[in-house]
Protein backbone atom coordinates (compact mmCIF):
# COMPACT_ATOMS: atom_id res chain seq x y z
CA UNK A 1 0.00 0.00 0.00
CA UNK A 2 1.20 3.41 -1.45
CA UNK A 3 2.00 6.17 1.76
CA UNK A 4 3.95 9.09 2.15
CA UNK A 5 5.90 9.74 4.88
CA UNK A 6 8.51 12.02 3.46
CA UNK A 7 9.31 14.01 0.73
CA UNK A 8 11.27 11.59 -1.03
CA UNK A 9 7.99 9.03 -1.15
CA UNK A 10 7.48 11.47 -4.48
CA UNK A 11 9.36 11.21 -7.37
CA UNK A 12 10.27 14.76 -8.92
CA UNK A 13 7.78 13.74 -11.78
CA UNK A 14 5.19 13.01 -8.87
CA UNK A 15 6.15 16.75 -7.23
CA UNK A 16 5.45 18.24 -10.58
CA UNK A 17 2.12 16.24 -11.04
CA UNK A 18 0.62 17.17 -7.54
CA UNK A 19 1.65 20.75 -8.14
CA UNK A 20 -0.41 20.43 -12.23
CA UNK A 21 -3.17 19.15 -10.33
CA UNK A 22 -3.20 21.63 -7.57
CA UNK A 23 -3.24 24.61 -9.90
CA UNK A 24 -5.93 23.18 -11.84
CA UNK A 25 -7.68 22.46 -8.96
CA UNK A 26 -7.50 26.09 -7.70
CA UNK A 27 -8.76 27.20 -11.57
CA UNK A 28 -11.47 24.64 -11.21
CA UNK A 29 -12.80 23.79 -8.12
CA UNK A 30 -16.20 22.62 -9.43
CA UNK A 31 -14.56 19.50 -11.29
CA UNK A 32 -13.19 17.99 -8.30
CA UNK A 33 -16.13 18.91 -5.93
CA UNK A 34 -17.50 15.11 -6.13
CA UNK A 35 -14.21 13.43 -6.67
CA UNK A 36 -14.03 11.84 -3.25
CA UNK A 37 -17.84 11.42 -2.24
CA UNK A 38 -18.71 8.32 0.01
CA UNK A 39 -14.59 8.52 0.79
CA UNK A 40 -13.59 8.68 4.69
CA UNK A 41 -10.55 10.51 5.52
CA UNK A 42 -9.48 9.73 9.38
CA UNK A 43 -7.50 12.58 10.82
CA UNK A 44 -5.66 10.84 13.74
CA UNK A 45 -4.34 13.92 15.31
CA UNK A 46 -2.05 12.72 18.60
CA UNK A 47 -0.51 16.17 18.84
CA UNK A 48 -1.80 19.90 19.43
CA UNK A 49 -2.60 21.32 15.80
CA UNK A 50 -4.88 23.76 14.36
CA UNK A 51 -3.55 24.14 10.60
CA UNK A 52 -2.77 20.98 9.29
CA UNK A 53 -5.42 19.28 10.37
CA UNK A 54 -8.27 21.32 9.49
CA UNK A 55 -5.99 21.47 6.15
CA UNK A 56 -6.52 18.10 5.46
CA UNK A 57 -10.36 18.02 6.82
CA UNK A 58 -11.63 20.78 4.66
CA UNK A 59 -9.12 19.02 1.74
CA UNK A 60 -11.36 16.50 1.77
CA UNK A 61 -14.90 18.22 2.35
CA UNK A 62 -14.09 19.89 -1.02
CA UNK A 63 -13.25 16.67 -2.61
CA UNK A 64 -16.90 15.69 -1.70
CA UNK A 65 -15.84 13.55 1.24
CA UNK A 66 -16.19 12.54 4.75
CA UNK A 67 -14.17 12.97 7.63
CA UNK A 68 -13.54 10.66 11.04
CA UNK A 69 -11.12 12.58 13.12
CA UNK A 70 -9.45 11.57 16.65
CA UNK A 71 -7.60 14.73 18.57
CA UNK A 72 -5.18 14.35 21.24
CA UNK A 73 -3.83 10.99 22.55
CA UNK A 74 -6.26 11.53 26.20
CA UNK A 75 -9.16 11.11 23.72
CA UNK A 76 -8.77 8.20 22.03
CA UNK A 77 -7.73 4.31 22.96
CA UNK A 78 -3.60 5.60 23.01
CA UNK A 79 -4.23 6.86 26.38
CA UNK A 80 -5.65 3.40 27.12
CA UNK A 81 -1.86 2.11 25.57
CA UNK A 82 -2.44 1.11 22.22
CA UNK A 83 0.19 0.60 19.95
CA UNK A 84 0.48 2.91 17.21
CA UNK A 85 -0.07 -0.53 14.84
CA UNK A 86 -3.19 -1.07 16.49
CA UNK A 87 -4.63 2.02 15.70
CA UNK A 88 -3.92 1.98 11.91
CA UNK A 89 -4.77 -1.50 11.56
CA UNK A 90 -8.39 -0.55 13.21
CA UNK A 91 -8.37 3.04 11.36
CA UNK A 92 -8.01 0.97 8.49
CA UNK A 93 -11.49 -0.74 8.98
CA UNK A 94 -13.65 2.23 9.30
CA UNK A 95 -11.62 4.97 6.62
CA UNK A 96 -10.38 5.00 2.87
CA UNK A 97 -7.47 6.64 3.89
CA UNK A 98 -5.42 8.27 7.31
CA UNK A 99 -3.93 11.65 8.06
CA UNK A 100 -1.69 11.24 11.10
CA UNK A 101 0.06 13.66 13.40
CA UNK A 102 2.21 12.05 16.01
CA UNK A 103 4.43 13.15 18.91
CA UNK A 104 7.24 10.72 18.09
CA UNK A 105 9.18 10.17 15.38
CA UNK A 106 8.88 7.29 13.12
CA UNK A 107 4.90 6.89 14.31
CA UNK A 108 3.82 7.56 10.80
CA UNK A 109 6.08 4.40 9.12
CA UNK A 110 4.94 2.09 11.86
CA UNK A 111 0.97 3.09 11.15
CA UNK A 112 2.03 2.73 7.33
CA UNK A 113 3.63 -0.79 7.98
CA UNK A 114 0.19 -1.72 9.49
CA UNK A 115 -2.53 -0.16 7.95
CA UNK A 116 -4.61 -1.66 4.72
CA UNK A 117 -5.12 2.36 3.64
CA UNK A 118 -2.83 4.62 2.45
CA UNK A 119 -1.30 6.83 5.03
CA UNK A 120 0.08 10.12 5.07
CA UNK A 121 2.24 11.74 7.30
CA UNK A 122 1.30 14.82 8.75
CA UNK A 123 3.91 15.21 10.92
CA UNK A 124 5.80 13.05 13.37
CA UNK A 125 7.84 14.59 16.03
CA UNK A 126 10.66 16.72 14.80
CA UNK A 127 10.90 13.87 11.98
CA UNK A 128 8.93 14.61 8.75
CA UNK A 129 6.29 17.10 7.81
CA UNK A 130 5.71 16.06 3.75
CA UNK A 131 2.50 18.15 3.12
CA UNK A 132 4.26 21.10 4.66
CA UNK A 133 6.55 20.65 2.11
CA UNK A 134 4.21 20.21 -0.40
CA UNK A 135 2.55 24.32 0.34
CA UNK A 136 5.77 25.13 0.31
CA UNK A 137 6.33 23.85 -3.18
CA UNK A 138 3.38 25.17 -4.55
CA UNK A 139 3.93 28.90 -3.08
CA UNK A 140 7.50 28.77 -4.57
CA UNK A 141 6.05 27.59 -7.70
CA UNK A 142 3.23 30.03 -8.05
CA UNK A 143 5.10 33.30 -6.48
CA UNK A 144 8.58 32.59 -8.37
CA UNK A 145 7.25 30.85 -11.33
CA UNK A 146 9.98 27.68 -11.21
CA UNK A 147 12.45 26.92 -8.78
CA UNK A 148 15.59 27.00 -11.33
CA UNK A 149 18.15 29.51 -9.77
CA UNK A 150 17.03 30.71 -7.22
CA UNK A 151 18.69 31.85 -3.87
CA UNK A 152 16.81 30.61 -1.09
CA UNK A 153 17.76 32.08 2.88
CA UNK A 154 16.20 29.70 5.55
CA UNK A 155 16.10 31.42 9.00
CA UNK A 156 15.61 30.70 12.65
CA UNK A 157 15.61 27.21 14.18
CA UNK A 158 17.57 25.10 11.05
CA UNK A 159 18.65 22.22 14.20
CA UNK A 160 14.74 21.00 14.97
CA UNK A 161 12.94 22.32 11.90
CA UNK A 162 11.71 19.93 10.54
CA UNK A 163 9.57 21.64 7.70
CA UNK A 164 13.35 23.32 6.71
CA UNK A 165 15.25 19.83 6.48
CA UNK A 166 12.08 18.59 3.95
CA UNK A 167 12.07 21.48 2.51
CA UNK A 168 16.31 21.71 1.25
CA UNK A 169 15.64 17.82 0.92
CA UNK A 170 12.69 18.27 -1.84
CA UNK A 171 14.51 21.53 -3.68
CA UNK A 172 18.03 20.11 -3.71
CA UNK A 173 16.60 18.26 -6.77
CA UNK A 174 16.66 21.45 -8.43
CA UNK A 175 19.23 23.49 -10.77
CA UNK A 176 21.20 26.48 -9.69
CA UNK A 177 19.88 26.45 -6.31
CA UNK A 178 21.79 28.74 -3.87
CA UNK A 179 21.25 28.70 0.03
CA UNK A 180 21.46 30.85 2.72
CA UNK A 181 21.85 29.19 6.40
CA UNK A 182 20.79 31.69 8.91
CA UNK A 183 20.67 30.56 12.34
CA UNK A 184 22.38 30.90 16.16
CA UNK A 185 25.12 28.75 16.35
CA UNK A 186 23.57 26.22 18.61
CA UNK A 187 20.64 26.04 16.10
CA UNK A 188 22.32 25.25 12.77
CA UNK A 189 21.38 22.21 10.13
CA UNK A 190 22.64 19.26 11.17
CA UNK A 191 25.55 17.95 9.43
CA UNK A 192 24.06 14.90 8.08
CA UNK A 193 20.93 17.57 6.44
CA UNK A 194 24.34 19.64 5.13
CA UNK A 195 26.33 16.26 3.84
CA UNK A 196 23.00 14.17 2.11
CA UNK A 197 21.07 17.37 0.51
CA UNK A 198 23.65 19.72 -0.40
CA UNK A 199 27.30 18.70 -0.25
CA UNK A 200 26.84 15.08 -1.86
CA UNK A 201 25.13 16.99 -4.59
CA UNK A 202 27.24 20.29 -5.08
CA UNK A 203 24.66 22.90 -3.80
CA UNK A 204 26.53 25.52 -2.55
CA UNK A 205 25.36 27.32 0.64
CA UNK A 206 26.74 29.84 3.12
CA UNK A 207 25.69 29.88 6.82
CA UNK A 208 25.67 33.32 8.88
CA UNK A 209 23.89 34.13 11.62
CA UNK A 210 23.56 37.81 10.44
CA UNK A 211 19.63 37.93 8.59
CA UNK A 212 20.16 41.66 8.16
CA UNK A 213 23.05 40.87 5.87
CA UNK A 214 21.77 38.31 4.04
CA UNK A 215 18.84 39.33 3.35
CA UNK A 216 19.02 41.87 0.07
CA UNK A 217 20.44 38.42 -1.76
CA UNK A 218 17.47 36.36 -0.87
CA UNK A 219 14.30 35.66 -3.60
CA UNK A 220 12.86 33.18 -0.97
CA UNK A 221 13.04 33.70 2.81
CA UNK A 222 12.05 30.91 4.83
CA UNK A 223 11.31 31.98 8.09
CA UNK A 224 10.97 29.11 11.18
CA UNK A 225 9.55 29.07 14.66
CA UNK A 226 11.74 28.22 17.84
CA UNK A 227 9.62 25.24 18.76
CA UNK A 228 9.62 25.18 23.19
CA UNK A 229 7.93 21.35 22.42
CA UNK A 230 11.88 20.52 20.73
CA UNK A 231 13.79 21.54 23.81
CA UNK A 232 14.56 19.29 26.48
CA UNK A 233 15.68 22.55 28.49
CA UNK A 234 13.52 25.17 28.88
CA UNK A 235 16.34 27.64 29.58
CA UNK A 236 17.78 27.01 26.57
CA UNK A 237 14.25 27.32 24.93
CA UNK A 238 14.18 30.77 26.92
CA UNK A 239 17.52 32.10 25.11
CA UNK A 240 16.85 31.43 21.78
CA UNK A 241 13.58 32.08 20.77
CA UNK A 242 13.59 36.27 20.06
CA UNK A 243 16.74 35.19 18.10
CA UNK A 244 15.47 36.72 14.99
CA UNK A 245 12.18 38.88 14.37
CA UNK A 246 11.37 39.94 10.95
CA UNK A 247 10.22 43.56 11.00
CA UNK A 248 9.55 46.07 8.12
CA UNK A 249 12.63 47.68 8.47
CA UNK A 250 14.29 44.41 8.00
CA UNK A 251 12.33 44.10 4.71
CA UNK A 252 13.88 47.56 3.57
CA UNK A 253 16.71 46.34 2.63
CA UNK A 254 14.98 43.20 1.11
CA UNK A 255 14.54 42.71 -2.76
CA UNK A 256 11.12 43.93 -3.82
CA UNK A 257 9.77 40.70 -5.62
CA UNK A 258 11.31 38.86 -2.57
CA UNK A 259 8.12 36.28 -1.06
CA UNK A 260 8.39 35.64 2.62
CA UNK A 261 7.34 32.41 3.91
CA UNK A 262 6.58 31.02 7.42
CA UNK A 263 5.31 27.45 7.67
CA UNK A 264 3.15 28.93 11.09
CA UNK A 265 2.19 29.00 13.85
CA UNK A 266 4.59 32.35 14.43
CA UNK A 267 4.76 33.75 17.78
CA UNK A 268 6.80 36.93 17.61
CA UNK A 269 9.68 35.83 14.54
CA UNK A 270 7.21 37.80 11.91
CA UNK A 271 5.81 41.09 13.20
CA UNK A 272 2.54 41.57 12.46
CA UNK A 273 2.90 44.71 10.29
CA UNK A 274 5.02 42.80 7.63
CA UNK A 275 1.64 40.78 6.64
CA UNK A 276 0.16 44.15 5.02
CA UNK A 277 3.43 43.60 3.18
CA UNK A 278 3.02 42.41 -0.21
CA UNK A 279 6.00 40.02 -0.07
CA UNK A 280 4.17 38.18 2.85
CA UNK A 281 3.35 34.68 1.63
CA UNK A 282 2.53 33.36 4.45
CA UNK A 283 -1.06 32.72 4.55
CA UNK A 284 -1.30 31.97 1.18
CA UNK A 285 0.98 28.90 1.77
CA UNK A 286 -1.58 28.04 4.12
CA UNK A 287 -4.21 28.12 1.10
CA UNK A 288 -1.84 26.24 -1.19
CA UNK A 289 -1.35 23.23 1.42
CA UNK A 290 -5.04 22.78 1.12
CA UNK A 291 -4.57 22.23 -2.35
CA UNK A 292 -1.42 20.19 -2.38
CA UNK A 293 -3.18 18.09 0.09
CA UNK A 294 -6.52 17.73 -1.98
CA UNK A 295 -4.09 16.28 -5.08
CA UNK A 296 -2.30 14.24 -2.44
CA UNK A 297 -5.43 12.10 -1.29
CA UNK A 298 -6.90 12.45 -4.69
CA UNK A 299 -3.18 10.47 -5.57
CA UNK A 300 -3.11 8.00 -3.81
CA UNK A 301 -6.91 7.08 -3.05
CA UNK A 302 -6.31 6.51 -6.69
CA UNK A 303 -3.32 4.48 -6.48
CA UNK A 304 -4.83 2.39 -3.75
CA UNK A 305 -7.82 1.67 -6.05
CA UNK A 306 -10.37 3.69 -3.97
CA UNK A 307 -11.17 6.08 -7.00
CA UNK B 1 49.37 -19.21 24.37
CA UNK B 2 47.35 -22.19 23.41
CA UNK B 3 43.34 -23.13 22.59
CA UNK B 4 42.60 -26.58 21.98
CA UNK B 5 41.28 -26.62 18.38
CA UNK B 6 37.41 -27.87 18.39
CA UNK B 7 35.62 -30.53 16.54
CA UNK B 8 32.50 -29.09 15.56
CA UNK B 9 31.69 -25.37 15.92
CA UNK B 10 32.70 -22.57 14.57
CA UNK B 11 35.71 -19.41 14.26
CA UNK B 12 35.02 -16.29 13.46
CA UNK B 13 38.35 -15.47 12.84
CA UNK B 14 40.19 -12.39 11.24
CA UNK B 15 38.46 -9.96 13.59
CA UNK B 16 39.91 -6.58 13.35
CA UNK B 17 41.54 -6.38 16.92
CA UNK B 18 40.07 -4.57 19.45
CA UNK B 19 35.91 -5.83 18.11
CA UNK B 20 36.24 -9.55 19.79
CA UNK B 21 34.22 -8.54 22.43
CA UNK B 22 32.10 -5.88 21.19
CA UNK B 23 31.40 -9.25 18.93
CA UNK B 24 30.82 -11.75 21.36
CA UNK B 25 28.37 -9.39 23.17
CA UNK B 26 25.99 -8.77 19.91
CA UNK B 27 26.18 -12.09 19.14
CA UNK B 28 24.83 -12.74 22.78
CA UNK B 29 27.62 -15.52 23.24
CA UNK B 30 27.71 -15.01 27.10
CA UNK B 31 24.38 -16.75 27.17
CA UNK B 32 25.31 -19.90 25.28
CA UNK B 33 26.01 -23.24 27.36
CA UNK B 34 28.90 -24.32 25.28
CA UNK B 35 32.50 -23.37 25.66
CA UNK B 36 34.00 -20.22 24.34
CA UNK B 37 37.13 -19.09 23.79
CA UNK B 38 37.97 -15.33 23.04
CA UNK B 39 41.81 -14.52 22.27
CA UNK B 40 42.72 -10.99 21.30
CA UNK B 41 45.64 -8.86 19.51
CA UNK B 42 46.77 -12.55 18.06
CA UNK B 43 49.44 -11.70 15.62
CA UNK B 44 48.41 -12.01 12.05
CA UNK B 45 50.02 -11.22 8.80
CA UNK B 46 46.87 -10.11 7.03
CA UNK B 47 46.13 -7.53 9.68
CA UNK B 48 49.43 -7.66 11.96
CA UNK B 49 46.93 -8.11 14.93
CA UNK B 50 43.56 -10.04 15.13
CA UNK B 51 40.86 -11.26 17.24
CA UNK B 52 39.35 -14.45 17.05
CA UNK B 53 36.46 -16.26 18.57
CA UNK B 54 35.97 -20.22 18.83
CA UNK B 55 32.59 -21.45 19.85
CA UNK B 56 32.64 -25.51 20.31
CA UNK B 57 28.95 -25.91 19.24
CA UNK B 58 27.35 -25.36 15.54
CA UNK B 59 25.34 -22.16 16.54
CA UNK B 60 22.60 -20.27 14.19
CA UNK B 61 24.81 -17.59 13.76
CA UNK B 62 23.97 -13.97 12.59
CA UNK B 63 25.87 -13.02 9.82
CA UNK B 64 24.34 -9.21 9.97
CA UNK B 65 26.11 -8.74 13.60
CA UNK B 66 29.28 -9.82 12.09
CA UNK B 67 29.36 -8.13 9.34
CA UNK B 68 28.05 -4.98 11.30
CA UNK B 69 31.08 -5.05 13.62
CA UNK B 70 33.88 -6.22 11.22
CA UNK B 71 32.88 -7.46 7.31
CA UNK B 72 36.43 -8.29 6.64
CA UNK B 73 35.86 -11.32 9.78
CA UNK B 74 35.43 -14.90 8.04
CA UNK B 75 33.72 -17.50 9.55
CA UNK B 76 35.17 -20.89 9.59
CA UNK B 77 32.28 -23.72 9.99
CA UNK B 78 34.15 -27.17 11.55
CA UNK B 79 32.70 -30.60 11.62
CA UNK B 80 35.00 -34.06 12.71
CA UNK B 81 37.81 -31.21 13.34
CA UNK B 82 37.50 -30.31 9.40
CA UNK B 83 37.22 -27.03 7.70
CA UNK B 84 33.49 -27.76 6.38
CA UNK B 85 32.51 -24.18 5.29
CA UNK B 86 34.33 -20.96 4.73
CA UNK B 87 31.89 -17.93 4.68
CA UNK B 88 32.44 -14.60 3.54
CA UNK B 89 30.51 -11.62 5.31
CA UNK B 90 29.38 -8.54 4.05
CA UNK B 91 27.71 -5.22 5.19
CA UNK B 92 24.37 -5.71 5.94
CA UNK B 93 21.79 -3.42 4.33
CA UNK B 94 19.47 -4.19 6.90
CA UNK B 95 20.16 -4.41 11.16
CA UNK B 96 17.31 -5.98 12.71
CA UNK B 97 17.24 -6.20 16.74
CA UNK B 98 21.05 -6.17 16.81
CA UNK B 99 21.25 -2.19 18.52
CA UNK B 100 19.03 0.24 20.01
CA UNK B 101 18.06 3.62 18.52
CA UNK B 102 19.14 6.25 21.36
CA UNK B 103 16.41 8.85 20.39
CA UNK B 104 14.51 8.99 23.58
CA UNK B 105 11.46 10.97 20.41
CA UNK B 106 11.36 7.68 18.21
CA UNK B 107 8.22 5.61 18.25
CA UNK B 108 10.75 2.25 18.76
CA UNK B 109 12.33 3.46 22.21
CA UNK B 110 8.54 4.31 23.32
CA UNK B 111 7.01 0.75 21.74
CA UNK B 112 9.45 -1.75 22.80
CA UNK B 113 7.58 -4.33 20.42
CA UNK B 114 8.60 -3.07 17.95
CA UNK B 115 11.45 -4.18 16.19
CA UNK B 116 14.65 -2.45 16.17
CA UNK B 117 15.89 -1.74 12.30
CA UNK B 118 18.87 0.04 11.01
CA UNK B 119 19.15 0.37 7.28
CA UNK B 120 22.65 1.24 5.65
CA UNK B 121 23.06 4.68 4.49
CA UNK B 122 26.76 5.30 3.55
CA UNK B 123 28.88 1.91 3.31
CA UNK B 124 31.91 3.91 3.03
CA UNK B 125 31.52 5.39 5.94
CA UNK B 126 29.44 2.31 7.65
CA UNK B 127 26.60 4.56 8.66
CA UNK B 128 23.40 3.02 9.80
CA UNK B 129 20.40 4.89 10.76
CA UNK B 130 17.20 4.22 12.85
CA UNK B 131 14.38 3.03 10.17
CA UNK B 132 12.03 5.02 12.05
CA UNK B 133 13.22 8.13 12.98
CA UNK B 134 16.76 7.94 10.74
CA UNK B 135 18.90 8.91 13.92
CA UNK B 136 22.44 7.54 13.45
CA UNK B 137 23.74 4.75 15.14
CA UNK B 138 26.07 5.17 17.69
CA UNK B 139 29.72 4.63 16.17
CA UNK B 140 31.18 0.75 17.93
Amino acid sequence: MRSVIDVPDLSPEELEELMDTAEDIIANPAKYSEVCRGKKLATLFFEPSTRTRLSFEAAMYELGGNVLSVTGAGTSSAAKGESVADTAKTVSCYADIIAMRHPKEGAARVAAQNASVPVINAGDGGHCHPTQTLADLLTIRREKGGFNGLTVGLCGDLKFGRTVHSLINALSRCEGLRFVLISPEELKLPSYVKNESLKKKGIPYTQTTDLEGAIGDLDILYMTRVQRERFFNEEDYLRLKDSYILTPEKLKKARKDLCVMHPLPRVNEISVAVDDDPRACYFKQVLNGKYMRMALIMMLLKEAGRL
Amino acid sequence: MNVDSIRDGIVIDHIAAGSGMKLYELLGLSSLDAPVAIMMNVSSHKLGRKDIIKIDAEIPINFDVIGYVDPGATVNVIRGGELAEKKRIALPERLVNVIRCRNPRCISVCEQELDQVFCLTDRETKEYRCLYCETKAAVL
